[in-house]
């Protein structure tokens, strides 16, 4: 049985890019990295902490959200996390018009 | 085309700078997000789902090759290779880098660019016909009055802190294409029954979370009073719309609460008071802007061209992207050309990289060096001989820009929904794409005949549902997407608001209850002139519930 959990995401200051809290109380890119925080007492008081890094210019807007623990690991609940984790448009590549960054 | 004057060019090279400076401000922590939130909203930059989005302003849709380039280069160097064109004839770039903006912004201001009036609660970017000074049915090329709107309303003191957002439309012509009737203000230039060329002024109009279409303001204002009379509409709104509610601040709303003849009449008070003023056009400055919109050098031609008449004949697929993607010229021998950015299987308005290198050059070759955008998300090019017509369809089709189903089902207007928006509940653009594969056949498109279909992935509607002949809407159910069908929408001059059909379906049902929805209208209307718009006028949603839902909508799968 799937239990109801949060973990702590936002956008990196300097690209946007989605990023979550970990236990180290750090930030990774990586979903699987973030924390999961089982009750809401101690969801609270880490969102507080990981606005330490709003104000270390690091992230912008840090926020709970939910996810489903699963034996696979936990998984968001919302199509919004869901496409925000991907780090991309659920549109494929070869389906939309999108050929990458072409660096300097 | 407009040409910035010096005082163009220095505010923007000046606003560049400015933000430059709030930029560095930011990164080095002098500035906190809070701080720099609406500064970052006044050069359009958003923070969206998964990066920065930049909206860059296309005044009135209109583009030159040059622009076009460097819009390519920005995206290719900047971005990730590709732009999307909106339903108000902006681009966004979905993924710039917040300390390289102020670079973009400068390699804009380059080329008369610019990502201001793309956010905010001011006067937005001001929208037109795409057919401007083109269009064989226009009574006066409305561009110039688009220009003379843009300069007096950017950095507008008194209308810079609106309560909400304001957008006003431009057109030309009585086949309305720049919907200006879900515009807070609409203007269509008209003739008097003296013969004389004025404005009929539309005002409160908007779709989001409270569709309204707006009322006749006046039905005839002499040109010279443009500004003025705008003017006093801005400024009635600015006094009395409402700043306490997010949801009730926009125009429509005071105009509704009012009523429109009341409005109307403290406009017409307050108009009264200033149409004499400074505001009063002078002749020789609208003469002035009128220059840079003269007609191009036009050749003397034949209407019907051989080698244009012979290459339909010979290549069935060109002369299929002739009958749907040309519209009649102005001048004999001409066409317009409408370059559809609706692929099948594709991103609605969005354009490669490539593909933009590729609009420039056919513009350059082709088209006088311009370009348009449609609110439709589509391209325009304008002024295009008949007998050039093959040798640009050809560079088109290997670009995947030949699509033929401009104003066809699968023409669909869509907004980047939640792959990209921050604000979407649910996606767009594969309903889009799955839509436009569903119906990719050209003899089916042929069979439905004109239909638009709209879709937006929330409430704000930067979609249009409300007036698609079918819209779809995004809503989120527990964290599930789904969709609501409304049928009856129009945009155009018979402008309506489409009526929900029932319950939203599933991602995975929304697709076969489109279909229902065609096969319920091919089933029943008169003959092929019942267009699907007439039919559902005709025959009201019920006929779509019963084929949808049965008698028992309660039973069906889809959610409530």
């Amino acid at each position: 049985m799937a239990m109801a959990s949060q973990m702590i995401t936002a956008n990196r200051l300097s690209d946007g890019m989605v990023v979550y809290f970990t236990a180290g109380k750090g930030w990774s890119e990586t979903f699987a990295q973030g924390a999961v925080w089982n009750d809401k007492e101690s969801a609270e008081t880490a969102l507080n902490e990981s606005k330490e890094s709003v104000k270390a210019r690091i992230v912008v807007e840090p926020y709970l959200f939910d996810v489903a623990v699963t034996d696979a690991g936990p998984k968001p609940t919302s199509a919004r996390e869901r496409i925000r984790a991907d780090h991309n448009p659920s549109v494929a590549p070869d389906q939309g018009s999108w050929t990458g960054r072409i660096p300097d | 085309m407009y040409r910035y004057d010096e005082f163009d060019a220095t505010i923007v090279r000046e606003r560049v700078e400015q933000f430059r400076g709030q930029v560095a401000r930011r990164l080095a922590g002098e500035l906190t997000e809070d701080q720099f939130r609406p500064l970052r909203l006044k050069n359009g930059l958003y923070l969206q789902l998964h990066a920065y989005m930049l909206r860059i302003a296309i005044p009135y849709g209109v583009l030159s090759s040059r622009q076009v380039r460097k819009l390519a280069y920005i995206a290719r160097r900047y971005d990730r290779g590709f732009g999307h064109f909106t339903t108000r004839q902006n681009i966004q770039f979905h993924w710039p880098q917040l300390p390289e903006v102020p670079d973009i912004l400068q390699h804009l201001a380059d080329v008369e660019m610019h990502a201001i009036q793309t956010s905010g609660n001011c006067i937005r970017n001001v929208t037109a016909d795409q057919f401007a000074g083109v269009a064989a049915d226009e009574v006066e090329d409305p561009r110039i009055w688009a220009e003379i709107v843009r300069q007096w309303s950017t950095f507008h003191p008194e209308f810079s802190y609106l309560p909400r957002k304001f957008k006003i439309a431009v057109t030309g012509a009585q086949d309305d294409r720049a919907a200006i009737r879900t515009h807070d203000i609409g203007l269509r230039l008209v003739k008097n029954d003296a013969g004389e060329t004025g404005f009929e002024v539309w005002v409160g109009g908007g779709l989001g979370r409270t569709p309204i279409l707006a009322v006749r303001c006046r039905a005839f204002l002499p040109k010279q009073h443009l500004l003025s009379y705008l003017e006093a509409i801005l400024r009635t709104y600015n006094l009395l719309g409402r700043r306490d509610n997010i949801y009730k601040a926009r125009i429509k709303i005071l105009v509704q609460a009012t009523g429109g003849e009341k409005f109307a009449q403290m406009v017409e008070e307050e108009w009264e008071k200033i149409k004499d003023g400074p505001l009063h056009l002078p002749q020789a400055e609208v003469d002035r802007i009128h220059r840079y919109f003269a007609p191009p050098a036009y050749e003397t031609l034949p209407d019907i061209d051989p080698a244009f008449e012979t290459a339909k004949l010979e290549h069935p697929e060109f002369a299929r992207w002739a009958r749907v993607n040309l519209v009649k010229h102005q001048v004999p021998g001409y066409a317009i050309v409408n370059i559809a950015l609706k692929s099948e299987g594709g991103v609605p308005g969005d354009a490669s990289a490539d593909q933009m290198d590729l609009l420039a050059e056919v513009a350059d070759a082709f088209s006088l060096g311009e370009v348009r955008i449609t609110h439709h998300q589509n391209v325009v090019l304008p002024y295009v001989r008949k007998r050039d017509l093959f040798a640009l369809w050809q560079r088109l089709k290997p670009a995947k820009l030949a699509t033929s189903n401009l104003g066809f089902i699968s023409d669909i207007i869509a907004c980047p929904g939640l792959d990209y928006c921050n604000l979407a509940n649910a996606r767009s653009i594969p309903v889009a794409q799955r839509l436009s594969r569903h119906f990719g056949d050209p003899r089916k498109l042929d069979e439905i005949g004109e239909l638009r279909l709209n879709i937006s992935g929330c409430i704000n509607a930067c979609g249009h549902h409300h007036v698609g002949h079918i819209g779809i809407l995004g809503v989120d159910k527990q964290g599930q997407e789904f969709y609501q069908v409304t049928v009856g929408g129009s945009s155009k001059e018979d402008a309506s608001l489409g009526k929900i059909v029932g319950a939203a379906f599933s991602e995975d049902d929304i697709v076969p209850a489109i279909d229902t929805i065609i096969n319920t209208y091919l089933a029943n209307r008169t003959d092929r002139s019942e267009r699907f718009l007439d039919y559902v006028r005709r025959a009201g949603v019920d006929p779509f519930k019963e084929a949808l839902y049965g008698s028992a909508p309660a039973r069906r799968t889809a959610a409530e």
